[in-house]
């Protein structure tokens, strides 16, 4: 199972060498043996041989196709109907979806099988799980480190084959960062190419659901089945807008050395992307020092700002958790007060802050200035370069509970916020290990690319994973 | 602390806005930085716009069940709400 791939699968479903159905127990066997400790998945489906019949009966009928009979995993704050949809969150324990996202829509057409939801900081707030109503995930790694986050149910699951794919959401990094922690590949894809319709909303500017996998050619597999227009989202990008499809081979790689050498990025990650930048150069593409700002700040400004809105409709009266108060208003206190973890109330109170008269021009104005100018830089830097190179997380791993002081896991986000902000696509890639006290811990690195072109990004990340072997030691997981 | 908590509709505890208020002001020290950042000659891009479609009847696979089942309080398959005046 560890060496298994979607493509390996399917051509042996396609032999006939196993059912999905008896796939889709090998993968229930698992999720059975270690999810208890890792916390990966908050529900598993009951109706996941139901599922499997229907693959199956497509490979006989002859409509397979090569995600047909694929065990998924979905995170918590996407719809599938029927079936609850928490997002992390105590206030919709009992929520269940009333319809299914658009990317549900698409993995039933193709007869994927969806096996459970998995583990996030609740509404996608946070970088470790460690926000979620219901525990944390363990890194599958070393578990007692955290798994990533906001999608770290989902990477942590892939990790150690409790499901061949999963869907995340990134928003500024939950579907990259967990995917680094736990040594597989994750996708972020362009701003507006998988509808965001049936995905709980965090920071409708940034939010974009992603594939998390074991390889990028997975990614790439899962990335064609879900994308595409959508009339439920009105920011979906049409499927025929003209791309740049010039020099379809990457050649310049951008690095913003300044960004990278900055205080606070730990020295065995910067000593690993140095020697990922090294193995490039020797397979003949030019590194050029590039300029990028540290965007955290104006990340967190807009995310507080989105984050307080879109979280105002949970009101306890139309679904999810309902306290009763002795007038209307206390029960929208109450329902609200008790409902919200931590660091979702405190992210309410801060969008409430920057938005609030006064304080908005100074803040939330100004941060969207920023980002119209970080934009324009952009399509200079792309003008330049084919594509930018970073580390995923400027640090390894950290151990649960570690890290107290809210901030401190906000500047974990350094790299990966940046996309989101322009909303190019990005993928993070398994770049080795680094022993922490005797333990093996993996990284990522990462690469963007302009707008709408994964297909850079799928093309590096092949030509990477073949190098990766032989350079540094691949990180997938022997469980 | 307690006028945010009021527009946000969120009741906390004493306990509560005291840790909040300390990790708000740090946080929001950090954010300042923003003021820092220069962007000359840069006008917000603020589009608002309407997304239309044509006026005709499409099927949506919503269930009406699981929508009004999961109403806290109803009447007649109406969502039931405390008196607001």
């Amino acid at each position: 199972m560890k060496n298994l791939t979607i493509e390996k699968a399917h051509a042996a479903l396609q032999k006939g060498e196993y059912t999905c159905r008896e796939l889709s127990e090998a993968y229930l066997a698992v999720i059975k043996e270690k999810n208890k400790e890792l916390n990966a998945y908050l529900e598993v489906y009951d109706d996941v041989l139901d599922q499997a019949k229907v693959a199956d009966e497509k490979f006989k009928s002859g409509n397979a196709t090569t995600l047909t009979g694929i065990p998924f995993a979905i995170k918590d704050n996407i719809l599938f109907k029927g079936h609850i949809a928490s997002a992390g969150s105590k206030i919709l324990e009992n929520y269940t979806a009333s319809y299914d996202a658009f990317v549900i829509r698409k993995l039933k057409a193709v007869g994927a099988v969806i096996l459970g939801r998995t583990n996030m900081d609740e509404f996608a707030l946070g970088g470790s799980t460690e926000n979620s109503a219901y525990g944390v995930t363990k890194n599958p790694h070393d578990t007692q480190r955290v798994s990533g986050g906001t999608s770290g149910g989902s990477a942590a699951g892939v990790a150690s084959n409790l499901a061949l794919g999963a869907l995340g959401s990134d928003t500024g990094g939950s579907v990259r960062q967990p995917s680094a922690f736990c040594g597989v590949v994750g996708l972020k894809p362009t701003y507006g190419k998988v509808s965001r319709s049936g995905l709980m909303a965090s920071t409708s500017s940034f939010d974009v659901i992603g594939p998390i996998a074991k390889t990028v050619e997975d990614a790439e597999i899962i990335f064609d089945a879900i994308n595409g227009q959508d009339v439920l989202d009105s920011t979906s990008i049409p499927e025929n807008l003209e791309l740049r499809k010039y020099n379809l081979k990457p050649k310049i790689i951008g690095v913003p050395y300044d960004l990278i050498n900055q205080e606070g990025i730990d020295p065995k990650v910067k000593d690993n992307f140095e020697k990922v930048v090294k193995n490039l150069e020797n397979l003949g593409y030019e590194i050029k020092n590039i300029k990028l700002i540290n965007c955290i700040a104006l990340y967190y400004i807009i995310n507080f700002a989105e984050v307080s809105t879109n979280l105002a409709r949970f009101d306890g009266l139309r679904y999810g958790m309902h306290k009763d108060g002795k007038n209307l208003l206390e029960d929208y206190l109450l329902s609200k007060g008790l409902g919200f973890g931590k660091e979702t109330r405190r992210r309410i109170l801060l969008g409430t802050y920057v938005l609030s008269a006064g304080y908005y021009d100074a803040y939330y104005g100004k941060a969207q200035k920023a980002r119209v100018a970080l934009k324009k830089d952009f399509v200079k830097i792309f003008s330049e370069v084919d594509l930018i190179l970073t580390p995923t997380s400027p640090i390894p791993p950290w151990k649960i509970g570690e890290k107290s002081d809210p901030l401190s896991v906000y500047l974990a986000d350094l790299f990966t916020v940046i996309a989101n902000i322009v909303g190019v696509p990005a993928i993070s890639i398994p770049s080795g290990f680094i022993e922490e006290k005797g333990v093996k811990l993996p990284l990522g690195i990462q690469f963007m690319a302009s707008h709408g072109r994964e297909d850079l990004l799928f093309e590096i990340g092949k030509k990477f994973e073949e190098i990766a072997p032989k350079a540094l030691s691949k990180p997938y997981l022997g469980l | 602390m307690e006028n945010l908590a009021a527009l946000a509709r969120i009741e906390l505890t004493e306990g509560e806005k005291k840790d909040l208020l300390s990790d708000m002001d740090s946080i929001l020290g950090y954010v300042k930085q923003i003021e820092n950042m220069k962007v000359e000659n840069t006008e917000s891009e603020y589009k608002v716009y309407n997304v239309w479609r044509e006026d005709t009847v499409e099927v949506r696979e919503f269930s009406k069940e699981l929508i009004t089942g999961q109403f806290s309080e109803a009447q007649d398959r109406f969502l039931k709400v405390k008196k607001i005046l």
